[in-house]
């Protein structure tokens, strides 16, 4: 491999000269942003089986064996339906609304770390590099609601300002327990941090990741991720009985499913971070030899999967929130309680009690 | 006073523990498993009573005498008045149909047609999965009823023998 590795970069240099890291950067971010595309689509399909059985139906099952093909349908549907843009639209941000929910759904991959040393920038302040980016999404959707020049759609955008607001104050704090447990923000270190424990040496490694000594704080992370994500049953952003799809009512055809890529893209990202801050990333879940010779985004994929079959699954059980019990949720409940948390942890990282040293 | 703000806790607690969210997500992981109900329908279908009432259809005696006696009872029972009937003498001088019109998007199948038949000329057969692609295909003409009895006359006499106990 690092031989390969090697070669590519010799002749990389050859042909490019100067120029090669750049063009070697871009060539990794093509290697994961393409996957990333092919997870987000079948993300969908996987959310209308999962649902579907959970109904006790099928399920789509129609395009191509065991409905496979559903994904590249619908998306061949998309690309071919016009693109119709209000006449009262602001045109100029109509159509950027779009690309600035994707783009940072994509562009926070750049930092999550899929095995050890294996990940696009290792930067140092890797968790304040997502939550920044992260954040940059709303921007998106209140673009959206505000250039559509219609009333649901400035409905869904406020209704979307004020909730991701307020659930990024918990996620900060439930990720600042983690930033003090681990004494870092590069989320390599982070996972790698986790490897070692009292339960680690016994090679019960799943049980010395931090969930489970921050366990709440994993559950405020992972509710507020839903709450982020503006996924059920948080989804009065776009309830459809409500303000019928939000700030996505007036867009169509490609632009749309722009919006849809970004959520299910959002959704894979927290299940991703999920795993890497709580989940220990790239770690196998016991250490045996058989289990460590697994590649370690094996790992990685098989914690977000079960994260993301999480979402659904919650999804498919609970009703949508009234939108003052999301409110009160997330500033009386998950603030104070991710608050509370943080001092708890502070008093036991100083005190003779301390694992995580 | 303390009943009520010891359930007041324990109310609390419960939320804390998200124990009505565990509750609910279990029983939906439950029916994750549960054999499914749908039925896939051009490759499976529902069973069909043989009181089905589908696409109508004249039938004949055995020896190819068609059953219709024109008294058109049927085109007064119609609620729809979906039936049109004309009738002549024949050269045996027996009375027959000229004209025997079902207008298909007008019935509402009803099956009252079937029911007022003395001779159980008229009948709703198990067909179901009949279509017309211009204006005018869903009129049946008397030997469009009749060509369809023709076909379908075993189904039709079985399934009239199987529900017969109960007429």
């Amino acid at each position: 491999m690092a031989n390969f590795l090697n070669l590519i970069e010799m002749q990389g240099i050859a042909i490019f000269g100067s120029f090669w890291p750049l063009v070697w950067t871009l060539i990794k971010i093509v290697i994961i942003v393409l996957p990333m595309f092919g997870a987000v689509a079948y993300l969908t399909l996987w959310e209308r089986k999962l649902i579907g059985w959970m109904h006790i139906r099928l399920g789509p099952n129609r395009v191509g064996p065991l409905g496979l093909l559903q994904p590249i349908a619908d998306a061949l549907k998309l690309l071919l339906k016009e693109i119709i843009s209000p006449t009262r639209a602001s045109k100029v941000l109509y159509v950027i609304a779009p690309v600035m929910v994707i783009a940072p759904a994509f562009a926070a991959w750049a930092v999550i770390p899929f095995q050890a040393e294996m990940v696009l920038a290792n930067v140092n302040a890797g968790l304040l590099y997502v939550m920044a980016i992260t954040s940059v999404g709303v921007y998106g959707i209140i673009l959206a609601g505000w250039a559509s020049n219609s009333k649901y759609p400035f409905l869904g955008a406020m209704r979307a300002a004020a909730q991701m607001i307020s659930y990024e104050i918990a996620m900060g704090f439930a990720l600042v327990t983690v930033l003090m447990v681990s004494g870092s923000l590069n989320l390599s270190t982070i996972v790698i941090s986790q490897s070692t424990g009292l339960f680690a040496s016994y090679g019960l490694n799943f049980l010395s990741w931090n969930w489970l000594p921050l366990l709440p704080m994993f559950l405020i992370y992972f509710i507020s991720g839903i709450a982020e994500t503006n996924r059920h049953p948080f989804d009065v952003v776009e309830g459809e009985s409500e303000i019928v799809a939000g700030h996505m009512v007036e867009y169509s055809g490609m632009a749309f499913a722009m919006f849809f890529l970004a959520e299910y893209a959002n959704m894979i990202l927290i299940a991703a971070m999920a795993s890497v801050l709580f989940l220990g990333g790239w770690l196998p879940i016991l250490d045996l030899p058989i289990l460590r010779d697994i590649p370690g985004f094996f790992w990685l994929f098989a914690k977000t999967f079960f994260l993301l079959s999480c979402f659904i699954w919650l999804r498919a059980t609970l009703p949508r929130y009234r939108y003052d019990q999301i409110m009160r949720l997330g500033w009386k409940v998950f603030i104070p309680l991710a608050v509370f948390w943080v001092v708890i942890v502070g008093a036991w990282i100083v005190s003779p009690w301390n694992i995580w040293n | 006073m303390i009943k009520k703000s010891l359930k007041r806790v324990s109310q609390f607690f419960d939320s804390l523990m998200l124990k009505d969210i565990l509750t609910g997500m279990s029983i939906t992981g439950r029916y994750l498993f549960k054999p499914k109900f749908t039925i896939q329908y051009p490759e499976e279908k529902t069973p069909l009573s043989p009181r089905f009432r589908g696409l109508h259809a004249l039938r004949r005696y055995p020896n190819g005498e068609e059953r219709c006696i024109a008294c058109k009872l049927c085109e007064a029972v119609c609620p729809a008045l979906a039936i049109s009937i004309e009738s002549d003498q024949r050269d045996d001088g027996t009375r027959r149909t000229t004209r025997y019109d079902i207008d298909l998007t007008k019935c509402i199948f009803c099956g009252f047609c079937e029911e007022a038949c003395p001779v159980d000329a008229i009948v709703e057969t198990n067909i179901f999965e009949y279509f017309g692609d211009k204006r005018g295909d869903l009129y049946m003409t008397k030997e469009m009823l009749l060509a369809v009895g023709d076909e379908y006359e075993k189904e039709i006499a079985a399934n009239r023998a199987a529900d017969a106990p109960y007429r």
